[in-house]
């Protein structure tokens, strides 16, 4: 079984990049506003838990994903209230979160430890999934992997062909001018700051009840979060080049499952670890381009440069830097 | 007398939050919190046994905290102190591995302490120049190479050193007793690796505080545009600070080889450098606290080893109990500092 049909190989990485695509884009909604929440390996592992246990007590999908979404917001809201109300540095109070959620996760989780729960089955599109290929590929898939491929171009509206996009996107570059024209860039913030955090807690949920389905220790999703935070950079901000950073980190990760059988020698466990540095190298690839020497030898070749313009986003000015409104 | 009162009261107020929070969550699993308090302290300082292992944790924690502090000073987020570990993890046990046959145990084990600062310092420049030159936010080049060590420590204990036959999760094989760090009768811990860590903690506190290093050091955490005016590099002294943060770090890894478990395991940094974070965040970013954190953390750990055989609970408790902490200081840092500036204001 060196080969893998490309259907197959192509449908399980588009399954295992929605839920980091979901993520991610929550994430670029929390970051576009000028907030950093660092939390998200913590959180991604804590919702999954609370995902899976609400699954498994209720029987309902629709309440899984509803607690996700809320236990994603309150870590959230607890970064907000920290970072925005009480003065102290984002990275500090998200990466505090981060290992605190991961240990409550496992804590709390642990009675439900290896429990067989609720998985979601893949959802046919009448008509659609019959098509060769594309078929199977797109149109066979769990409910989750639409809703995370409809929130691309969704996002991506709101953002860029809204009013309400145009505020978002102007509190997390210039604050203070936004204040000076009647927006609470507080409010603001804690808002985006909520709805990126449900979009990780759903993102938990779809692991857990999806593709690394039930609960133990390890999960099995622990660095996704970081991954989801370098992927965010990786892609500028930019909600389609985010999503296409998850696809490309779900290659690499399915790629390698299907590689350990040609590279016999190296040690499998190898593989497993191998995405994440490999993304936080195209994460310097695409920082080295600024590097003075490379925009010069970029001069001379516009084509190029202009290609590789379009790769690169700068981060919203006020990242990060808490606003004050005196 | 004031600013020592306001920090006893701090600290109090930290603890009675964490304590009120830890047991709400007990009572919450159906838990008694009595009890487990009860288990956490007679786990750690129980017996000088008990209280040796708590000791095991201090020593590198304390290392990789107190490096820490130099790359903040610098205004750097060393997250990649994790991977500092490993690569000294790895230094050690490659020059132990040299040196078996040696007929020079004390010789080999000082140069294998040499290795570990060396390669958690080398490791750590890795994510300063990746800082300087390439761009990238310390905080994620030193995450990737916390994931690049850790691929390194699983190819290197199931490829070139695995153990005669069976390679295997539970690592390399023992060294012989020769190369383990000397200890006395009945300890579990190393009195040169507690000497070791205590002479660290005082150079530390004259470099950090005493030293013109140290206050050019800070200078350039706090304006790195306004130190050049007076010829300094701020470039060259984030590299090395985080070159030292790497160092002791690694120098931790190389306790945990030559101390605990003399051989090389995928979990041979077991959490310390993300924990170091959490203790210097709640030390304020002060080096005098961190001692005293660093071995409340450490008892924390060591004693919630027997809550999942006595309690049923999942030892992950302690981690909870460590973040609430934090998490709780920062709430009182915060509220200190939302009435510093005034109300109306």
């Amino acid at each position: 079984m060196n080969e893998l049909p490309l259907a197959v190989l192509l449908a399980s990485v588009l399954a295992t990049a929605t839920p980091l695509i979901i993520a991610t884009l929550g994430e670029t909604i929390t970051e576009k506003a000028g907030v950093i929440n660092l939390s998200l390996d913590g959180s991604l592992l804590l919702s999954a838990m609370v995902g899976f246990v609400v699954g498994y007590e209720t029987g309902s999908f629709l309440l899984a994903f509803m607690a996700a979404a809320a236990t994603g917001a309150s870590v959230a809201l607890l970064v907000g209230i920290y970072g925005i109300y009480l003065g102290q540095l984002q990275v500090a109070v998200g990466f505090a979160l981060t290992l605190m959620c991961k240990d409550l996760a496992y804590f709390l989780g642990n009675p439900y430890s290896r429990l067989q729960g609720p998985q979601m089955i893949s959802w046919k599109i009448p008509g659609l999934s019959e098509i060769p290929f594309f078929g199977p590929v797109l149109f066979q898939q769990p409910l989750t992997v639409y809703a995370g491929l409809l929130l691309i171009p969704a996002i991506w509206w709101y953002f860029y062909r809204t009013a309400r996009g145009l505020e978002l996107r102007a509190v997390g570059e210039n604050p203070q001018a936004c204040y000076t024209r009647g927006i609470d860039p507080r409010r603001k913030q804690i808002l985006y700051i909520l709805i990126g955090g449900a979009l990780v807690g759903l993102a938990g949920a779809a692991f857990s009840l999806g593709i690394k389905p039930g609960w133990g220790r390890p999960q099995g999703i622990e660095g996704i979060g970081w991954i989801a935070l370098a992927i965010v950079i990786f892609g500028g901000w930019h909600p389609v080049r985010v999503a296409l950073g998850a696809f490309l980190f779900a290659l690499l990760q399915v790629g390698g499952i299907s590689l350990q059988n040609i590279w016999t020698a190296i040690p499998a466990q190898v593989f497993q670890v191998a995405p994440f540095p490999l993304m936080i190298l195209a994460l310097v690839l695409v920082n080295m381009l600024e590097h003075k020497s490379i925009q010069r030898w970029l001069e001379h070749r516009p084509g190029l440069a202009q290609l590789l313009d379009k790769l690169k986003g700068d981060p919203p000015r006020a990242l990060g830097k808490t606003f004050h409104p005196d | 007398m004031s600013r020592i009162n306001r920090y006893l009261a701090d600290t109090l107020l930290i603890l009675v939050i964490v304590v009120v929070f830890t047991s709400l969550l007990l009572l919450l699993v159906g838990a008694s919190p009595h009890e487990a308090f009860g288990h956490l302290i007679s786990g750690s300082f129980g017996s000088w046994s008990k209280f040796s292992r708590v000791l095991n944790v201090w020593i590198p924690l304390t290392l990789c905290s107190i490096g820490l502090l130099y790359a903040f000073r610098a205004g750097l987020w060393n997250i990649g102190v994790e991977g500092q570990v490993v690569l000294g993890a790895i230094g050690t046990v490659g020059v132990l591995r040299l040196g078996i046959d040696s007929g020079y145990p004390m010789v080999t084990l000082f140069l294998a302490m040499l290795a570990a600062a060396a390669l958690g310092g080398g490791w750590a420049l890795v994510a300063g120049w990746l800082k300087i030159r390439g761009g990238v936010h310390e905080i994620f080049a030193g995450l990737g190479l916390n994931f690049v060590a850790m691929g390194i420590v699983l190819w290197l204990i199931f490829g070139p050193w695995k153990r005669p036959g069976i390679a295997s999760m539970s690592g390399t094989e023992v060294f012989p007793r020769e190369l383990w760090f000397p200890t006395l009768e009945g300890w579990r811990v190393s009195p040169y690796a507690i000497g070791i860590a205590i002479l660290l903690i005082l150079a530390t506190s004259w470099i950090l505080n005493h030293s013109r290093f140290g206050l050019n050091l800070k200078a350039v955490g706090h304006n790195p545009r306004a130190v050049v005016l007076f010829g300094l590099s701020p470039q060259r002294y984030l590299l090395i600070a985080i070159i030292i943060s790497g160092a002791l770090a690694g120098l931790a890894g190389g306790l945990q080889v030559s101390g605990i478990y003399h051989r090389l395991i995928p979990a041979i940094s077991s959490g310390y450098g993300y924990l170091g974070l959490l203790v210097v965040m709640l030390a304020n970013f002060r080096l005098l606290p961190i001692p005293f954190i660093a071995l409340f953390f450490a008892a924390l750990n060591v004693g919630s080893i027997q809550l999942p055989m006595m309690m049923q609970l999942d030892s992950s408790l302690s981690g909870v109990i460590q973040g609430a902490c934090v998490l709780s200081a920062l709430l009182v840092f915060g509220i200190r500092h939302l009435r510093s500036r005034g109300p109306g204001n």
